[in-house]
Order: C-alpha cells, then structure tokens, then sequence
C-alpha cells in the first residue's frame, strides 16, 4: 500500500538534514534519489504546483488492460479509415514532394494545408482567409497557445461547467482564474454568463477570454442553440471581449440542421476559432488550425514559433493530399453513420441499464455522453467500484476546476462498437444501481431501483443537477430514427 | 547470474503505482546484475514463470492479489522463493480490519475502531447501529475500505449526514469497510527491514500538511500537499518507541523481508498504529526507499538485500515438504 507515492514534486522543499552538501548531481548507481527529489522540488517552477496529479489518474492505469471496457477515452474509431487511401497519399507524397516533406515548413503553416483548411471549413459553411490562420499541432496546442498569448496568472478565463476536460491543465499550467458557466440543454447559459461578467465588473476583473465548445459539447454533450449563439456574440461585441470557439466536431452531426459558428456569426472580430483533423481525418497526423484577430494570430505565431517552429510538414502534406482528392466527406459519413448507431446503442442501453435517479445528455453529433447521478454518489469512487467490474468512463470531477461535478461522468460512444459500448453501459448501470441502493440502506431509505422494466421517466423537477438537462421525457426509441 | 522474475502491474486499483515500483526494481536488479524479466501479472503469469524459470520472484505489486496472500500462494505452489511477507502476513496486513483486530489482541495501541462488510448492511439493518457507532467515535469520523491501498476511498465524516455517502463510497472500492475514531496529531511511517539477523526499523519518515491548519485526511495525501520529512524531527525518545511499537507490529504479523508500518503521533503524545503495509511503494518517492537511503542503504543494495533474503528462506516449505 503506497500513500507514499508521487507526492513529493509539488511539495515544499524540506528541511535538508541530510549531511551531503552541495547541488552536484547525485544521479549515480541506485538512480534518482530522495534527494534528488528535493532538489527537483526546489527547481520547479510554481506553475508545476497547481499541474496537479490524482487518484484518478493513476486509475486510469487499468483501462489498457484488454478486459476492461474504455468508455473513458475521446478516441474517434479509425478502423475504416482505407489503408489505399494512406498508402496513395503517402506515395504521392514521396514522389511529388520527398524533400519538402523532410524539411522545416513556415511557422503560419504550409499554404497547401490552408488551402485544404479553407475547403474543409467551406463545407461546414464558414468563409475565411488563409491569411487569417495558423496551422497548428492539433487543436490542443490552440488552447495553450491562445491561453499562452493571453493569460497572466490570475487572469479570468470563462469557460462552461462542464468543460472539455483537456483545457483544464492548461489552464491550470497558466495559473488562470477559471470561472465556470452552468450549461443546460441549449449549452451555456447566456444569461447566467452576463450575471457572472457583471459581477466580475464590478470586482473589477475582465476576463481575458470566453472558452467555449458550442457544438456537440465534449464532455456535455449539448449543443448552444441559435439564439444563444446569435446572444454571445452580441456579448462579446458589446463588451469587447473574446471568444475561442473550440469547434472539433461540427461535421459529425447525427441529426438535425447545421448550425453557424461562433466564428461566422461575428465575422471573426472577437471570435476566434479552434479546428482540427482529428474527428474527420486522422487524431495522429496531429494537425489544427486557429483563427484570430491579426494582432492576437501575430503573438500566437510568436508564441507557436518558441513552442515547435512549425507543424509537421509530412502531416500538413497528408492533410493536402487526403483531402485534394474528392471523396473525403464520404469519409465523414461513413463515420457519422457508424458513430450515429453507436450513439443510439448508447441512449438505449442507458435507458435501460441505468436507475430511474440517473438523467443524461442525448447529443445530436459529437463523442460523448454526460451522465448525472444523484448528488450523493461520488463517480470517482464509483469509477473504483466500475474498474473491479472491468468498465471506465471519466468522472465528471475531470470536467471542473472548482470541485464540483462529482456525481456526473462523461461516456464516450466512438471508440467502441455497439456490442462492447452496449456492455459497457450495463456494468457502469449496475454498478450504479448497487450503489444507490446501498445507499438508501445506509439513509434506511430503502430506495432500492426498479429494474429497468419498471423504470418510468422520472418528473422534470427531481433531478436539478449541475447541467440541467430535460428527463428522459423523449426516451430514445430506434424506430424514431430514419 | 541470478535468474529473477519482478512481477508488476496487473488488475489492482494500485497498478499504476506498482508498474512505477517494479520498473524500479527491474532497474536496481539489472544494475546488479541479475538476469531480470518483468511481468504485468495476468492470465498468463504461471505460462510466463514457467517459460522464464526463475531463482526467484521479486513481487512488485500493490493491493488487491498482489498484497493480500493471493500471488504469494501461487508462487509457493510453484515451488518459488519470492520476496517479502509470506502468504499469512500478507493476509493479515492486507486486511486493516484484521490487522486492527490482532492489534488489540496484543495491546498495540490502535484508533477505535468499528467493521462492518456491505451484507450488513444490506441484509442486517447495521444502518441502525449507525447512531450509536457515532456517538462512539465522535466526529469526525474517518471511513476507509478495509483493503485498499493509499488514500484510495478514504473518506472523512464531520457530521451524521456525511457518513452514509463516506460509507458507499468506501464500499465502491471493497466489500468491507471501517469506521474509525481520527487521531489529531503527526502522520509517521516507520519502515522495518530485515537485516539478515532480524528486522531493524529504519529511520522515520514523517508526512506534513503544507498548511497548518489542515484538517482533512483524504486531502491530507492530495499532491502538492504534504511533505514527507527523513528522518522525522521527533524527540528520541518518540523515535524508538514508534520503531518499537513497528518492531512489535513486525513480528505480531509475522512479516519477511520489508514492510512499512503507519502511526499517529497523537496530541498526547501517544502513539497510535493506524495499518502495516506487506509491500510499501518503491517507487522514486516512496517512503520506504527514502528511509532506507536515510540509513544509508541506496536503492541498488536495499533490492539486492532483499531478493537474497527471498533466496536464503529458499521456497516455502509448505511446498517444498509436504505432500499436497
């Protein structure tokens, strides 16, 4: 039993009673030693303080065991992806453009890889200019470069409760103030947002800028509706503040009409936009791109300069390649029907896995699933319960800077194929159900959950959780679908 | 060339922390070298043992079948000397609840202390005992799943409507819990080693809250929270009584080889043992290899002692004697 472990680095350095003077390094036969540790915990710059590691993390450990079920993960299924495909491409490559390919590129990106950006955002409705992007290394190096270019420690960030999860150290990394916004189903609460930024005028802090994920809403699942698109972007314009609209997933829309960006419906004054290859082309090619104003993109190449100088040229290659030819969006529907049935095997079996206390998110495109459960289950401890039952998903603490979100958890249902995501759901359902009922013996409630048979849609008012969301009023039936 | 088996990882909640251990074994093995293989314990750990054929296995592995008798029976089956505790210690230190019992048995001083496994609750109606139990106790009350390993489930009642969600959240990580009476004062871990001529405690790590107003014990072992001090500022006198209370324990248990013993300091000044752990972390900041280092021991030697420790006992005689 190991209380012991991992827990030095972030710590005071200690009294060194040691009798070894000296900062020389120690590094000799055994290996790192304890003093070695304190030496490093002097070094450590005060940000790695607040970069915190957790029981849940270490957890995290037995999902790559092969009996566990990941619901865990955010993975897109790059199974079909057709290996003719990959081999054309990367033969084009090789005869068309082996010496560029090996070499450093520009830091703003390949001009054959913004082109493709241009395409690909055209399909999804957007106009813009090459001029006004970056190309980045996946959209995750948008956030830090974004929070990098704007974040003193301490500076207010705005993001929606939940959050993507991936923000969180870094934001956390930057020492930013995160303020989070309850969501409901029509994402975040606008209302509640202009509530939050007037108090924080008359604390007299502004916020460096609004982070949010307005479609198919990862870990939440929502998307923001029109007008509350249409309202944000009023607020950004009224008090001058800007937005990064983290926007993975809007070409894998399962039902129902597009929606304009953030981006569009401002015209990229006080919107910037996050986009990525990563759901609709390959997660390991790693390559994103931004939108920013010219004088925030300015710092942000700046800052992307000191970070990797540039992308990786052979993945901006790929991208060109893959996407000159002129089937790729055959590609993306091929995955939206595969992700659509999956999302359905989802809504199923949690309808019928899950007690009658639990509510969730019914997402219209995108990754994932967010569950709520009673305030008083703990879905890290749950998570413990559920590995011994060789199943994973992420506690919804992962989704919050503030500790709350401790009875909700994020399902992922595109990593996984229907039987296993089916399966997965009914060890998470029954591990749920034992914990709720062990806990109404421990309140001698007895509340012991119907079998699902018996389930009924619970009323609309019992379940005022951290992201309210409309009951199981629509129970998810496949014959609604077409 | 001594042929040696680590064994790491596999389906314990703690196998992230025992990957971390075992490689650093692997490491320390090699550099003394030993012929080493390293295996994430699995389906095929007797296949893979039987094809590598060992002197001896170095176990590696924290918590549930690694730390509780399950692994260590199956090596002595095999007919292998293994490391550490054997398999009765194992089970006895595994188990808080058993532990705690023994300890009172033998007038080892130990928090208050009640147990209950799930079925009594669901089946007994021990929710109705609950009251009584708190009056006990006095709150705040510390709530922890009888087997698991570090701050894992660890929850921390302060009043009557927080012990229900402490308790199905200990319950989450095993079938049986306890409720225990806190103890105010200083975290110190005492690691005893055998020396070759018995065991010898070796110098007191103590773990101090950042803060000095800290009160909670799960948050208590939260990174970036606490510190771990070798050897422990203590009056002498503290020093050896915790190091005989380790000791006492050592033996109460029957361990072998290495293990770890945790105690409070109470405000009185009297100690407290709170659990012995058969395998402690070795990692690169755990506890035992950082009071071992304070002895003088480097990591290299405390792993190469402790493998021919394994290797003098020879394999257990249960199957090297008796008839099965």
């Amino acid at each position: 039993m190991t209380i012991d472990d991992d827990q030095h680095a972030g710590g005071r350095g200690p009294k060194r009673r040691d009798e070894r003077g000296g900062m020389g390094p120690t590094r000799g036969r055994g290996g790192t030693t304890s003093r070695d540790l304190r030496r490093y915990a002097g070094l450590f710059a005060s940000r790695t303080r607040v970069m915190k590691s957790s029981a849940m993390r270490d957890l995290f450990a037995l999902t790559e065991r092969p009996e566990v079920i990941s619901l865990a993960g955010g993975l897109p299924d790059t199974s079909t992806f057709p290996p003719e495909t990959f081999a054309a491409a990367t033969a084009q490559i090789a005869t068309t453009s082996c010496a560029k390919a090996l070499q450093y590129g520009p830091t703003e990106g390949l001009e054959e890889a913004k082109e493709r950006i241009v395409e690909v955002m055209a399909a999804d409705g957007m106009s813009v200019d090459r001029d006004d992007m970056i190309v980045t290394t996946g959209g995750q190096q948008v956030i830090d470069l974004v929070t990098k270019t704007l974040i003193d420690p301490g500076d207010v960030v705005v993001a929606e409760a939940p959050t993507y999860p991936g923000a969180v150290p870094v934001f956390s990394s930057y020492q930013a103030d995160v303020v989070q916004i309850d969501m409901d189903s029509d994402g975040m609460r606008i209302d509640l947002l202009e509530e939050t930024l007037d108090r924080l005028e008359r604390e007299g802090r502004t916020p460096k800028f609004i982070y949010t994920v307005p479609s198919f809403h990862n870990p939440a699942g929502v998307t923001m509706s029109l007008p509350r698109r249409k309202r944000l972007v009023e607020v950004a314009h009224e008090r001058e503040l800007l937005v990064l609209e983290d926007n993975p997933y809007s070409l894998l829309r399962y039902e129902g009409e597009p929606l304009p960006t953030l981006h569009s419906l401002d015209g990229g004054v006080y919107v910037m936009y996050l986009g990525t290859f990563s759901k609709i082309f390959s997660p390991g090619i790693r390559v994103g791109w931004v939108l920013a104003p010219p004088p925030v993109l300015e710092k942000i190449n700046l800052g992307k300069q000191a970070v990797d100088l540039c992308s990786s040229t052979l993945s901006q290659l790929m991208v060109d390649a893959y996407f000159e030819q002129a089937n790729w969006r055959d590609y993306i529907d091929s995955l939206t029907t595969i992700y659509r049935s999956r999302r359905d095997t989802m809504l199923d079996a949690l309808a019928e896995f899950f007690p009658r206390e639990a509510e969730w998110t019914r997402p219209a495109g995108g990754l994932f699933i967010w569950a709520t459960l009673p305030d008083f289950v703990d879905t890290t401890d749950l998570l413990a319960h559920a590995l011994r039952d060789n199943v994973a998903f992420v506690p919804g603490e992962a989704a919050y800077l503030d500790g709350r979100g401790r009875s909700s958890m994020r399902l992922n249902f595109s990593g996984s194929d229907e039987d296993t995501v089916r399966e997965g759901v009914r060890r998470i359902g029954k591990v749920v159900r034992e914990y709720v009922a062990l806990y109404g013996t421990l309140t001698g409630e007895h509340k012991t959950p119907a079998p699902a048979a018996e389930v009924e849609p619970s009323a609309p008012e019992a379940g005022a959780r951290i992201v309210r969301l409309p009951r199981r009023a629509e129970r998810p039936r496949r014959a609604d679908r077409g | 060339m001594t042929k040696v088996a680590v064994l790491k990882g596999g389906r314990s909640l703690e196998r992230q922390i025992s990957l971390k251990s075992g490689a650093r074994v692997a490491a320390a093995l090699e550099r003394n070298g030993h012929d080493v293989e390293s295996i994430d314990v699995g389906g095929d750990l007797v296949e893979r043992l039987q094809q590598f054929g060992p002197d001896v296995a170095f176990v590696a592995l924290h918590g549930h079948d690694g730390e509780d008798g399950t692994v260590q029976e199956l090596l002595e089956i095999l007919g292998l000397p293994y490391t550490g505790s054997g398999v009765l210690a194992c089970i006895r230190s595994m188990d808080k609840v058993l532990t705690k019992h023994l300890l009172r048995e033998a007038g080892i001083p130990t928090p208050e202390f009640f147990a209950f496994n799930e079925t009594a609750f669901r089946e007994l109606g021990a929710a109705d005992v609950l009251p009584a139990i708190e009056q006990r106790l006095d709150f705040p009350i510390v709530v922890k799943p009888a087997s698991m390993g570090s701050a894992l489930g660890i929850k921390f009642a302060r009043t009557a409507s927080d012990v229900p969600s402490a308790l199905a959240a200990a319950f989450a990580y095993d079938a049986k819990v306890l409720l225990e009476r806190h103890v105010q004062g200083r975290d110190l871990a005492v690691s005893v080693l055998d020396s070759g001529e018995g065991p010898m405690a070796l110098p007191i790590v103590e773990a101090v809250p950042d803060s000095e107003d800290f009160y909670d014990y799960a948050a208590r072992y939260e990174i970036g929270h606490t510190t771990f001090e070798c050897p422990a500022d203590l009056p002498a006198e503290v020093t050896e009584r915790a190091q005989e209370h380790a000791l006492a324990v050592w033996r109460l248990l029957d361990c072998a080889g290495f293990a770890r013993i945790d105690l409070m300091l109470d405000v009185d000044g009297e100690l407290q043992v709170l659990e012995a752990n058969a395998i402690p972390g070795l990692t690169e900041t755990s506890l035992l290899p950082q009071a071992a280092e304070a002895a003088g021991i480097e990591l290299d030697e405390l792993v190469g002692r402790i493998v021919e420790l394994a290797l003098a006992a020879g394999p257990a005689p249960a199957a090297a004697g008796k008839p099965a």
